[in-house]
């Protein structure tokens, strides 16, 4: 079913940046900064929820985009492993959502002429959501780059920690393969070259180093997570599965 | 066939629960609305993705036809093409100011650079006093749909409905 694994693929990256995000409610550094991630964290969801419930449809066997999120185990989950991160510091976080958000509104911008006509419609919306995130975090990594000692130190070390984990973004395997030929995908490996001198662009701009390209770390796409996304699940996961069907 | 007045006289008065000075028409969130055999099938499409109102907005579209004697409702969501404030009508926009909210300013439309590095910051104008020296403090509001400002002319926050 290779519509139903891009969807998911779709979703969960979503899903879980925007849990990631959403561990930031009543953390954030100051008032505007907690209600951007938390506003953040709603988009993404948000988005997740559409992609997943498309999903679902195309699996055929009626499950809900809640049933997706809540009742899969670690194994099933098809993210990449860039998202399933601990959020870390504010740097990371910030360096994070940059990184994934150039990728996304990048990704979205081709989505939107997908040959399904749903897809394209969520990836349209999705895209202009997307660029606001692109652009607050690009502001944020001008701000810390650029600022004191501590915060260029925190974020050029968060940029050269998740350096490893942004190969994985634009793999195309056999599943997206035949989706692209038809219209369906976007192909990503298209996009790493865009998205390698938008990136370098802002990290110039904020005083920082473009690391090199060295080993990349990969397996979210085949349920091969880091030991991170188990812990994250169990968190997300507990109301639902200890009161399955609940709602208020 | 396209639905009869009354039914769109209902659901013209059902209100945006966080902006309750705009009806779910004027912010174009019904896309359209006809009679099939005695069921009242409306197009609805999503605001911002996560935007937790919609399911009310759903719920009290429904209450409002069947209140208005519709006998069955089916609502059905719409993704193409995607909501963008620039369906919110000059005269919606102008409620939306009297009512404390600075409306979106100019279109939508897509600037060329991906990520501008130097902001061209749009003035934006002041609901309450109408100073245009104002300035952005955060995109990200209150709710998904508005940004936060701050007026210098009468030295208080005002939020701005952000272009989408």
């Amino acid at each position: 079913m290779p519509l139903s694994e891009y969807l998911l693929r779709l979703g969960d990256d979503r899903l879980i940046l925007g849990h990631r995000l959403s561990e930031w409610c009543g953390h954030g550094p100051i008032l505007e900064e907690d209600i951007a991630l938390a506003n953040m964290a709603l988009d993404l969801v948000g988005q997740a929820n559409l992609f997943l419930e498309l999903a679902g449809k195309a699996e055929g066997q009626g499950k809900s985009a809640d049933s997706l999120a809540y009742f899969r185990e670690a194994i099933e989950f098809r993210n990449a492993l860039i998202v399933e991160l601990p959020r870390g510091d504010f740097a990371f976080t910030t360096a994070r959502q940059f990184l994934v958000s150039v990728f996304e509104m990048l990704h979205l911008e081709k989505l939107q002429s997908s040959a399904h006509s749903d897809l394209a419609g969520i990836a349209a919306k999705a895209f202009k959501e997307t660029r606001y995130h692109a652009r607050h975090s690009a502001d944020w990594m001008l701000k810390l780059g650029d600022g004191t000692a501590d915060s260029h130190t925190r974020v050029q070390n968060a940029v050269n920690e998740l350096w490893r984990f942004t190969g994985e973004l634009f793999e195309v395997d056999d599943v997206e393969r035949d989706l692209v030929t038809e219209g369906i995908a976007t192909d990503r490996s298209a996009l790493r070259e865009p998205w390698r001198s938008e990136v370098t662009r802002v990290l110039h701009a904020a005083t920082l180093t473009v690391p090199d390209d060295g080993f990349m770390q990969r397996g979210g796409r085949e349920g091969r997570h880091t030991e991170h996304l188990g812990l994250l699940l169990a968190e997300m996961q507990i109301v639902a599965r200890s009161f399955p069907g609940a709602e208020w | 066939m396209r639905a009869r007045e009354e039914y769109w006289a209902a659901v013209g008065a059902v209100l945006d629960p966080e902006v309750p000075v705009l009806s779910v028409i004027d912010l174009g969130i019904v896309r359209d609305m006809r009679e099939e055999r005695g069921t009242v099938v409306v197009d609805v499409t999503p605001t911002y993705s996560g935007c937790p109102a919609m399911q009310t907005i759903e719920h009290d579209i429904v209450e409002a036809l069947e209140k208005a004697g519709a006998p069955r409702v089916v609502v059905n969501t719409i993704f193409q093409p995607a909501w963008t404030t620039d369906w919110i009508s000059a005269e919606a926009k102008e409620r939306l100011r009297a009512y404390g909210i600075a409306p979106p300013s100019g279109t939508a439309s897509v600037a060329t650079e991906l990520i501008p590095l130097q902001r061209r910051q749009d003035i934006i104008t002041c609901p309450h006093c109408g100073s245009r020296n104002t300035e952005r403090r955060s995109e990200f509001g209150s709710t998904a749909c508005k940004a936060i400002y701050y007026c210098a002319g009468c030295a208080e926050p005002f939020e701005y409905f952000k272009p989408l």
